[in-house]
């Protein structure tokens, strides 16, 4: 009997929702879900078909996939996707890198110390793209006033044009990227390491484990889930740069620092080309997609969540 | 006991080694400030062509006519600043109210669709805005003709995706059987959320409202596309055109970069401690 009873009440929840509850919920989420369908939804739609289209403000001509095949022998399409991979391989793991060293240097100290690295570390990213591109292309100045160059003067180094000679321009905007904000990434790995458990090191410590052995074979592995969130989530957002090319290179010298993401922006905003920018912009959505899938597949194996 | 050796308890031992991890850690530390250190400090030098200016790390002569000159170069300057605060707290406050709405919605509400909905949500949020922003602009300035309004600022991001996740995240964690009693005295779901969600909710609503506000203060892209008068500029937009147009003066493009920049040091150094939760709140756990 009182199983049958609680049969019945387990199907309940399953099937029937509450009518007040279904209606409260749809109100409160239809604001949400207006401007997602509006600002959204309906954008990616539209994307997929202008990407098929010769796109004019008045009458659009359907040219099916011929923005596609046009790309095939886009000689810049390929050499900005093969800026966007030097880019993104120079930048994203030397940058998880130094987290997890700083992440591992600041652990051993008192909390208000950890706080005030954490927040230094924390403020390039509170500071304005545009105003740190501002400050950044003064010390990359040509001339030999500018501080990078006076820089490597004290080496006895000649004065280079590093925005604006093919051989520094990207090495140039990598740098940048290393000695910008590593905060977020600190603070991740920080709540990583005070996930670790503590007998792990008592172990280590019995059968006399050194320093580097501990951070190889206990840190390393626990925090593997976090590597590859920041892994995932600093390619996808390499993937996107735009700003720092844009507004410190243009993408020159040459279209040598030309990313994918300043490329789509050209073609939409400086050539009105629609349908190409649209087109180049869901491949770019799909070699996201596909890079995160292949991620989780060939790291992900032994994460336990 | 732990990551580090505790050396028994050796005094002298654990500072040595302490001194020694500090250095690598507050060089990296300069090395990250210098360029904000650099800006504040250039924007004090005096307002002339760089040719004559001197790239020093501390001014021989301190003063703020380089600020002076920022302002004169275009009648709209403290109207740039306006716009950046008006448009970042419009969309920080409908963001706070329909993000946590939406958030209890999907975490604590029964209703139909619920998780289909949510799903549909997460998977967008991995689209990139580049396929997003051609059509984007076409809808508001072409359909709507909302170029060089708040509106066009404003409406496109006035609920994200990602601060409704947040939200949803926190929210989770609030016991059902405080909802549940609510209902039973015969509390409206308007009420449950009015009475008892936000009040539970502080944080992760001062987390959205911060990181809302300053990335729509920083932002420059959209701004950029769907301005183009002057007068209906913002801060981060006129900052760019101001540095184009004066490539040659040095200390009042500093001036300018700080400007835009000092608001949101000052609200990172008020509210530190929201800054740094903030990153691990949605964090997956791991």
């Amino acid at each position: 009997m009182k199983k049958g009873n609680g049969g019945i009440t387990v199907r309940q929840k399953h099937s029937a929702y509450a009518k007040e509850d279904n209606i409260w919920g749809y109100l409160f989420i239809s604001m949400a879900v207006i401007v997602f369908c509006v600002f959204t939804m309906y954008p990616i739609v539209n994307a997929c078909i202008i990407s098929m289209q010769k796109y004019n403000p008045i009458q659009s001509k359907w040219v099916g996939l011929d923005n596609y095949n046009g790309l095939l022998t886009d000689k810049l399409f390929f050499k900005s996707i093969r800026n966007t991979v030097v880019y993104t391989v120079l930048t994203v793991p030397v940058n998880i890198a130094i987290s997890f060293i700083l992440a591992i240097l600041i652990f051993p100290f008192k909390k208000w110390m950890q706080t005030t690295f954490k927040a230094i570390y924390y403020l390039p990213a509170v500071a304005s793209g545009v105003s740190l591109s501002v400050v950044w292309l003064w010390i990359y100045s040509s001339l030999p006033s500018g501080l990078f160059n006076q820089l490597i003067g004290i080496f006895g180094l000649e004065s280079q044009n590093w925005l604006g000679q093919s051989k520094t321009a990207m090495f140039s905007l990598v740098l940048m990227s290393w000695l910008s904000s590593h905060g977020t990434n600190v603070i991740i790995y920080i709540a990583a390491l005070l996930g670790i458990p503590k007998d792990h090191f008592e172990a280590a410590e019995i059968d006399s484990a050194t320093f580097f052995q501990k951070v190889h074979y206990i840190v390393l592995p626990m925090v593997k889930p976090t590597t590859l969130f920041l892994f995932v989530t600093g390619i996808i957002s390499s993937f996107q740069v735009f700003m720092n090319a844009y507004l410190m290179t243009a993408g020159g010298p040459d279209n040598n620092t030309t990313m994918v993401g300043l490329l789509i922006f050209n073609n939409a905003f400086k050539y009105s080309e629609f349908g190409k920018a649209s087109a180049q912009a869901l491949i770019l959505a799909v070699a996201i997609a596909v890079i995160s899938l292949l991620q989780f597949k060939f790291m992900g194996d032994e994460i336990e969540y | 006991m732990g990551l580090y050796n505790d050396y028994n308890n050796n005094i002298k031992l654990r500072c040595l080694r302490n001194g020694l991890i500090l250095l690598p850690l507050s060089l990296f530390a300069v090395a990250t400030l210098f360029p904000i250190y650099f800006m504040v400090i250039s924007s004090f030098a005096a307002p002339v062509e760089a040719g004559a200016a001197s790239h020093l790390l501390w001014p021989t002569k301190w003063t703020l006519d380089s600020y002076i000159f920022f302002f004169n170069y275009s009648k709209y300057s403290t109207r740039w600043l306006m716009n950046s605060l008006i448009a970042s707290t419009a969309v920080t406050f409908s963001n706070v109210v329909f993000a946590s709405m939406t958030g209890y919605a999907f975490s604590k509400i029964r209703f139909r669709g619920n998780k289909l909905l949510f799903n549909i949500l997460l998977c967008a949020m991995m689209i990139p805005y580049q396929v997003t922003q051609v059509p984007l602009y076409i809808l508001i300035v072409n359909t709507f003709h909302m170029q060089n309004t708040y509106a066009a600022l404003i409406f496109p991001s006035s609920v994200s995706v990602y601060n409704i996740f947040l939200c949803k995240q926190f929210m989770s964690s609030i016991p059902n059987e405080i909802i549940e009693s609510a209902k039973i005295e015969g509390c409206t779901q308007l009420n449950i959320f009015y009475r008892i969600i936000m009040p539970l909710s502080k944080t992760v609503m001062a987390v959205v409202a911060i990181t809302t506000f300053m990335s729509n203060w920083n932002t420059f892209f959209w701004p950029f596309l769907v301005t183009s008068k002057m007068e209906m500029q913002t801060i981060q937009v006129g900052l760019k055109n101001f540095s184009f147009a004066n490539s040659t003066y040095f200390a009042p493009m500093m001036a300018g970069a700080t400007i835009a920049a000092v608001p949101m040091f000052v609200l990172f150094f008020s509210m530190q401690k929201y800054f740094l939760e903030g990153v691990t709140v949605g964090a997956v756990k791991g």
